[in-house]
């Protein structure tokens, strides 16, 4: 019996085609921006309210994942942009190379941000790179304040939490200072923004955080 | 509930490997998996066991080793432990600490039978 020593990558497949969509958005300096949440915590809708408020000339996409259905990008496609859904057919997050496979017929040099909304799911999706200039964890008033700590590799992995449906607090128990505080526990620092789909508090916050982003990464 | 498609992945770099070695036999794999790395050991094991039975990769075991969360104090520099998600340096009591270990899932051998 021989031992071998290895010392690669497990995900190392993903781990190439993300590095290669990376380079490519650098390229044509393209933010890319990957939204993970359960389901139900508001990615569609702050993703509505998000193309509500850009202008019709902005060069924005959205790839939306799902397992079954178009239901998100009908909602998505009505503002106008570019919008494509993915469908994974049951599997629990994105990967790069479905993210390849659906910027097929877009071209990278008439965008500036790309937003890719993953399927709803704490798990699976940090595990996989896409490539994303940042990762962005959204988390709602109607979950448990733990949910950092449940989830830490998530929150770990994300540059920016949403604290979203804020416009609830009145009427839930849900702790807003506990919630923030186990994040920082987890990732120490991590910025945060409440937001509300509903009310637009804090919205502009959140289109400020991605205009700066996307002035960093510009043409 | 992804650790399927990890465990996959795992034997496609165990089949890379084994390419290398004409004739002999890839027995053992091990894999490092971090405390951030979101990944369920019994599952990926149970995965694992499923996609190896009945192929030609038996007799084939998967070896786990689990690395925990390190961080490191920006202001002392000490490393330590980081346990219940206090990051706070249990030397210095600062707060300025950044992680240096627990996000692998790593391949680190593979053992061939002659």
């Amino acid at each position: 019996m021989n031992r071998i020593a290895v010392e690669k990558k497990v995900l190392s497949e993903n781990q190439i085609l993300a590095e290669q969509l990376r380079d490519r958005y650098r390229e044509h300096r393209v933010l890319c921006v990957n939204l993970i949440s359960s389901p139900g915590s508001g990615k569609t809708a702050l993703l509505e309210r998000t193309l509500e408020r850009m202008d019709k000339s902005e060069r924005v996409a959205v790839l939306t994942g799902d397992l079954q259905t178009e239901n998100d990008a009908r909602r998505l496609a009505k503002f106008g942009f570019p919008v494509k859904q993915i469908t994974t057919g049951g599997t629990c997050h994105l990967d790069a190379k479905m993210i390849e496979r659906h910027l097929e017929g877009w071209k990278l040099e008439d965008l500036d941000l790309l937003i890719v909304e993953n399927v709803g799911n704490l798990v699976c999706p940090s595990s996989y790179d896409l490539g994303e200039d940042a990762k962005i964890v959204l988390l709602s008033t109607t979950e448990g304040e733990d949910k950092p700590l449940k989830y830490p590799s998530i929150f770990f992995k994300s540059e920016l939490m949403l604290l979203t449906k804020i416009d609830l607090l009145p009427y839930v128990p849900f702790k807003a200072d506990l919630a923030r505080e186990n994040a920082r526990r987890v990732h120490p620092g991590m910025e945060i923004i409440d937001v509300s789909s509903t009310t637009g508090e804090g919205l502009d916050r959140w289109m400020e955080w991605l205009q700066a982003r996307r002035g960093a990464k510009a043409k | 509930m992804h650790e399927l498609g990890i465990a996959a992945s795992i034997l496609d770099c165990v089949d890379q490997e084994a390419e290398r070695h004409p004739g002999q036999h890839i027995s053992k794999v091990g894999v490092k998996i971090g405390e951030l790395a979101g990944v369920d050991g019994d599952a990926l094991q149970f995965g694992f066991e499923v996609l190896v039975k009945d192929t030609d990769r038996e007799p084939l075991t998967l070896e786990l080793e689990f690395v925990p969360r390190i961080q490191r104090c920006g202001k002392c520099e000490r490393e330590f432990r980081m346990t219940e998600f206090d990051p706070r340096c249990p030397l210095c009591g600062d707060f300025g600490t950044t992680c240096v270990s627990g996000e692998e899932l790593d391949i680190s051998y593979m053992e061939v039978d002659e």
